[in-house]
C-alpha cells in the first residue's frame, strides 16, 4: 500500500501549498493593490467630470475620422463592436488578438497594398491607400497591426504626420497640436528601456477639451 | 538603432549583476545554510511541514524521488482538471463562462503541470477568474518549484551528495524563492499599471463613435503576471499574453518581466558552481551560454530592424518589422523578449512570433531545439550539465582517456541516460508527430501561413510542447472550436508529458548513480573540465548535435522562407 500512502502524502502537501499560493498570495496582492494603488489596480480608467468611464489610459480605441489622430490598425477593432449587432460576443468578455500573418504571407501584402477584385466583397482597400487618402505619410506602425490589437500608442513620427490634417479639421494651429502631442507622450523607463509612444486616446480627449 | 542596442546591453548587464546574488542565495537555501530571512521563513515552513506531514530530514533514493515527483504532479493535474471542468458552477465568474471542452481542459491541465503553459485558448473568453487564479495560478508555483527541486537534486547527485527530499525542496523553492520575489514583483507591477481586481469587464462607448462600444477586459492580473514569468510558466491571463497593455503596460514592466524570466535559469548555473566548489567552471559554462544567447539576439535584432523588404518598398524606406509588435516595445524590446522567452522556456510573448522575420523565427526554433540557452526552470541547467557529461565522453574517446566528470567515471549507464535524455526524446516527440500532422494538412494541421512558413508553424508547436516552452506560431488553428483543435490538444499533450517526465526520470537516475560512485583521485592524466578548451568543445558538441538533428527542418522552413522573401514574394 505504499502507493496509496504516497498519494495521500501528495494530496496533503498539494492542499497546503494550494492555500498558500493560490488563495493567500492572490488575496494579499489584491488587498495591497486595491488599497495602495486603486487607480492602477482597477485598469487605469479615465473618467469625465460626471464620473462616467471614457476608456482606459492603457488601452487604445479606434479612430478613423479627420478630427482625431488615427490609431494603429487593429485586428479586433480595439475590442469594440456595435452593441446591436455583436454576434461574436465581443462586448461580453472583451478580446485581444493579432493577425499572426507571416512576413512571407501574400495576405499581408494584400492587406497593406490593397487588392482589386471583380467581386466587391472580396476587394481590399489596403491600409496604404487609406492612409494616402487621409493625407498621412505612412510609417511602419500605421501599416502593421499591433501585437495585442489594443496598442494605445503610435510613434511620434506617425503623430507628426497627422498634424496638418487634424489642424485643418479643427481649425487649430499646428504648434498647438505639437504641444498637445508632447504632453501625451509616454517616455522610456529611466530614459533607456522601451520606446516612446503617443497615447492616442488621451491625445484625442485633450483635443476635445480644446475644441469640443 | 544604437538606442535599441543600449537597451539590450543595459538589461543584460543587470542580468550579469543579478546572477551571483541570486545564485548564491539559492545555494545557501538548498545547502541548508543560514540566510538573512530565516527568522521570517522558518516558522512558516514548520507550519507547512506540520500540516502536510513532511519529515524534513528524510532524504529520498532515486526511484523514491521520481515516484514523489510523478504522484504529486498527477494529483495536482487531476485536481486542476476537475476545477476547470466545474468552472461554470464555481464562483468568481463575472462573464458567465461555461466549462471548456474536455480536450481543452485536459491539454491545459497537462500543459500547466508540465511548466509549459502552451495555451490552446484565449484567457478572456475561456477561463473564469476562479479558474485562472485558483487552478492555473497554483500550477504556476508548483510546476516551477518541481523544476527547481529536480535541478537541485541533480546538482546534489552530481557533486556526490544525497538527492534530498522532493517535498522539502518543493516547499523551499516556493517559500524561499518564488513566493518572496513574486510578492515584491507583483506590487511593483500593480504600481506600474497592471490591474488587480475581481471586477467584471468594463463596457464604454468609444470616443469617436458612441454607437460603437468597447469592452475592456480586467482581472486579477498582477499577481498572476509575475509568477508567470519568474516560474518560466508563460501562460497569459489574456489571450495575447504580455503584448496586452494590461499584462505589460510599459518599459518598466517589460524590464521586470525579462529579468524575472531569466533570473533563475542563469542563477542556477552559479548555484552549481557553489555546490561543486568550482566557480570557475560555472562561469565558463555561463559564458558559453551567454555567448550563444548574444549571437541569437544579434541575429534576430538585425532581422527585425531591417524589416520586411516587400513592405519597405511600399514605405519608401527601410523600417523595422512591426507586424504583431507594440509601439512601446519596438523592435529591440520585442526581440530581447522573444529570444529570452524561447531560450528560458518561459513562453510568455510580448509580440507575435508568427509575424517575426524568418531568421528571428529560426533563432526562436533553435532555442527550443537546444533547450540550454538558458533552458527551462531547473531542467535547463540540468540539460547543460548533461551536455557536459556527453562532451566528457566524446573528448574521452578522442584522446583515449577514461572519461571522468567531477572525479566520477562516466560509464555505459551515464552515456545511455544522457543520450536518451538529450539526443532521442526531444527530436522523437517533435519530428514524429510533426511528420504525422504534415501528412494530413487539411484534416490535422490547420496551417494559416502558406508555403515554407507553414512547416515552421507545425514544428514550432511540437518543439514548444516537447521543450516545455509554451509559446507558439499562433496563427495555427490549434484551439477549439477549430476542427483541428482536438488533434492538436491530444497530440501535443503526448509531447508535453514525454518532454517533461522522461528527462526528469533520466536526470534523477543519472544523479542518483553518480552520487554513489567512488571518487577517482585527480592525476595529471585526468581530463580537466574547467578549462576554456573543454568548454569550447562542449559548445561544439551542443551545436553539432543540435544542427545534425534539426537542421533539415530549419532549412526547409525558416531558411527557405528567408531566401523566398529576399528574392521577392
Amino acid at each position: 500500500m505504499s502507493i496509496f500512502y504516497e498519494v495521500i502524502k501528495a494530496l496533503r502537501i498539494t492542499l497546503v501549498l494550494w492555500v498558500l499560493v493560490a488563495v493567500l498570495y492572490p488575496l494579499v496582492i489584491l488587498g495591497v493593490g486595491q488599497i495602495a494603488f486603486p487607480y492602477q489596480a482597477n485598469g487605469s480608467l479615465i473618467k469625465n467630470d460626471r464620473g462616467q468611464v471614457l476608456g482606459s489610459a492603457l488601452i487604445g480605441q479606434p479612430f478613423t475620422g479627420d478630427r482625431y489622430f488615427h490609431s494603429r490598425p487593429s485586428t479586433t477593432n480595439y475590442s469594440s463592436a456595435d452593441p446591436q449587432n455583436d454576434t461574436a460576443g465581443i462586448l461580453k468578455t472583451g478580446v485581444s488578438g493579432a493577425s499572426n500573418l507571416a512576413p512571407s504571407n501574400p495576405a499581408l501584402l494584400d492587406r497593406i497594398r490593397g487588392k482589386a477584385d471583380r467581386d466587391p466583397q472580396k476587394a481590399i482597400a489596403g491600409t496604404l491607400s487609406v492612409l494616402q487618402q487621409a493625407g498621412i505619410q505612412p510609417t511602419a506602425d500605421l501599416l502593421y497591426t499591433s501585437g495585442s490589437s489594443l496598442d494605445p500608442h503610435i510613434t511620434l513620427e506617425a503623430a507628426t504626420a497627422q498634424i496638418d490634417r487634424v489642424a485643418k479639421a479643427r481649425g487649430l494651429s499646428p504648434s498647438q497640436l505639437e504641444t498637445l502631442i508632447v504632453q501625451n507622450v509616454d517616455g522610456r523607463f529611466l530614459g533607456i528601456f522601451g520606446e516612446p509612444g503617443v497615447a492616442v486616446l488621451r491625445l484625442n480627449l485633450a483635443l476635445d477639451k480644446v475644441t469640443p | 538603432m544604437v538606442q535599441g542596442w543600449i537597451q539590450i546591453a543595459g538589461t543584460l548587464l543587470i542580468v550579469l549583476l543579478m546572477t551571483p546574488l541570486l545564485g548564491g542565495y539559492i545555494a545557501r537555501v538548498f545547502l541548508g545554510e543560514p540566510t538573512r530571512f530565516d527568522r521570517l521563513f522558518c516558522p512558516l515552513e514548520r507550519i507547512l511541514y506540520q500540516l502536510s506531514g513532511i519529515r524534513a530530514h528524510a532524504t529520498m533514493s532515486g526511484w523514491h524521488y521520481i515516484q514523489a515527483v510523478l504522484i504529486s504532479n498527477l494529483v495536482m493535474a487531476v485536481l486542476v482538471f476537475i476545477t476547470l471542468m466545474l468552472q461554470g458552477v464555481l464562483p468568481l465568474n463575472p462573464t458567465g463562462l461555461g466549462a471548456p471542452t474536455w480536450d481543452t481542459a485536459l491539454h491545459t491541465a497537462i500543459s500547466f503541470v508540465t511548466n509549459t503553459n502552451q495555451q490552446h485558448y484565449s484567457g478572456e473568453t475561456t477561463f473564469s477568474y476562479f479558474s485562472q487564479v485558483v487552478a492555473l495560478g497554483f500550477l504556476f508555483f508548483t510546476s516551477a518549484a518541481t523544476g527547481i527541486a529536480v535541478a537541485i537534486a541533480f546538482i546534489r547527485g552530481l557533486t556526490g551528495r544525497p538527492l534530498g527530499n522532493f517535498y522539502v525542496d518543493l516547499t523551499l523553492a516556493i517559500t524561499r524563492i518564488l513566493l518572496p520575489i513574486s510578492l515584491v514583483g507583483a506590487v511593483i507591477l500593480v504600481a506600474a499599471g497592471t490591474p488587480e481586481t475581481l471586477a467584471a469587464p468594463v463596457v464604454v462607448p468609444t470616443l469617436e463613435n458612441p454607437n460603437v462600444q468597447q469592452a475592456i477586459a480586467l482581472g486579477p492580473v498582477a499577481h498572476f503576471e509575475i509568477i508567470k514569468d519568474l516560474g518560466e510558466n508563460g501562460g497569459g491571463f489574456f489571450g495575447i499574453n504580455s503584448a496586452h497593455p494590461f499584462e505589460n503596460p510599459n518599459g518598466l514592466t517589460n524590464l521586470i518581466q525579462i529579468l524575472a524570466m531569466i533570473a533563475i535559469p542563469t542563477s542556477l548555473i552559479y548555484t552549481y558552481g557553489i555546490f561543486a566548489n568550482n566557480r570557475k567552471q560555472a562561469w565558463l559554462v555561463y559564458g558559453m551560454v551567454f555567448g550563444i544567447y548574444l549571437v541569437f539576439i544579434a541575429i534576430a535584432a538585425i532581422a527585425e530592424y531591417q524589416g520586411n523588404p516587400a513592405i519597405n518598398t511600399l514605405l519608401g524606406s527601410p523600417q523595422p518589422n512591426l507586424e504583431g509588435k507594440e509601439v512601446r516595445f519596438g523592435w529591440a524590446q520585442s526581440v530581447l523578449y522573444a529570444v529570452t522567452t524561447t531560450g528560458t522556456m518561459c513562453g510568455a510573448v510580448n509580440s507575435m512570433h508568427d509575424s517575426f522575420m524568418p531568421l528571428s523565427g529560426a533563432v526562436q526554433l533553435a532555442n527550443l531545439f537546444l533547450q540550454i540557452v538558458w533552458g527551462g526552470q531547473g531542467t535547463g541547467t540540468a540539460y547543460l550539465f548533461a551536455y557536459l557529461i556527453l562532451a566528457v565522453f566524446v573528448t574521452g574517446l578522442m584522446v583515449g582517456r577514461t572519461p571522468e566528470f567531477l572525479g566520477r567515471k562516466i560509464e555505459k549507464r551515464e552515456v545511455v541516460l544522457t543520450s536518451l535524455l538529450i539526443l532521442l526524446v526531444h527530436p522523437i516527440f517533435i519530428l514524429i508527430p510533426g511528420a504525422i500532422t504534415l501528412a494530413f494538412p487539411e484534416q490535422l494541421a490547420g496551417i494559416s501561413n502558406p508555403g515554407f512558413h507553414g512547416l515552421s508553424q507545425v514544428i514550432y508547436e511540437y518543439a514548444s510542447a516537447a521543450a516545455n516552452n509554451g509559446s507558439g506560431f499562433e496563427g495555427l488553428a490549434d484551439s477549439q472550436p477549430a476542427p483541428t483543435g482536438l488533434w492538436w490538444n491530444l497530440s501535443t499533450s503526448v509531447s508535453l508529458l514525454a518532454g517533461r517526465y522522461i528527462p526528469i526520470i533520466a536526470l534523477v537516475l543519472l544523479a542518483d548513480g553518480m552520487s554513489r560512485k567512488p571518487v577517482v583521485p585527480m592525476t595529471t592524466g585526468t581530463l580537466r573540465t574547467d578549462t576554456g578548451l573543454f568548454t569550447g568543445v562542449t559548445a561544439g558538441v551542443i551545436l553539432i548535435m543540435g544542427a545534425l538533428t534539426f537542421f533539415p527542418v530549419l532549412a526547409l522552413g525558416a531558411i527557405a522562407e528567408y531566401f523566398q522573401i529576399a528574392g521577392g514574394i
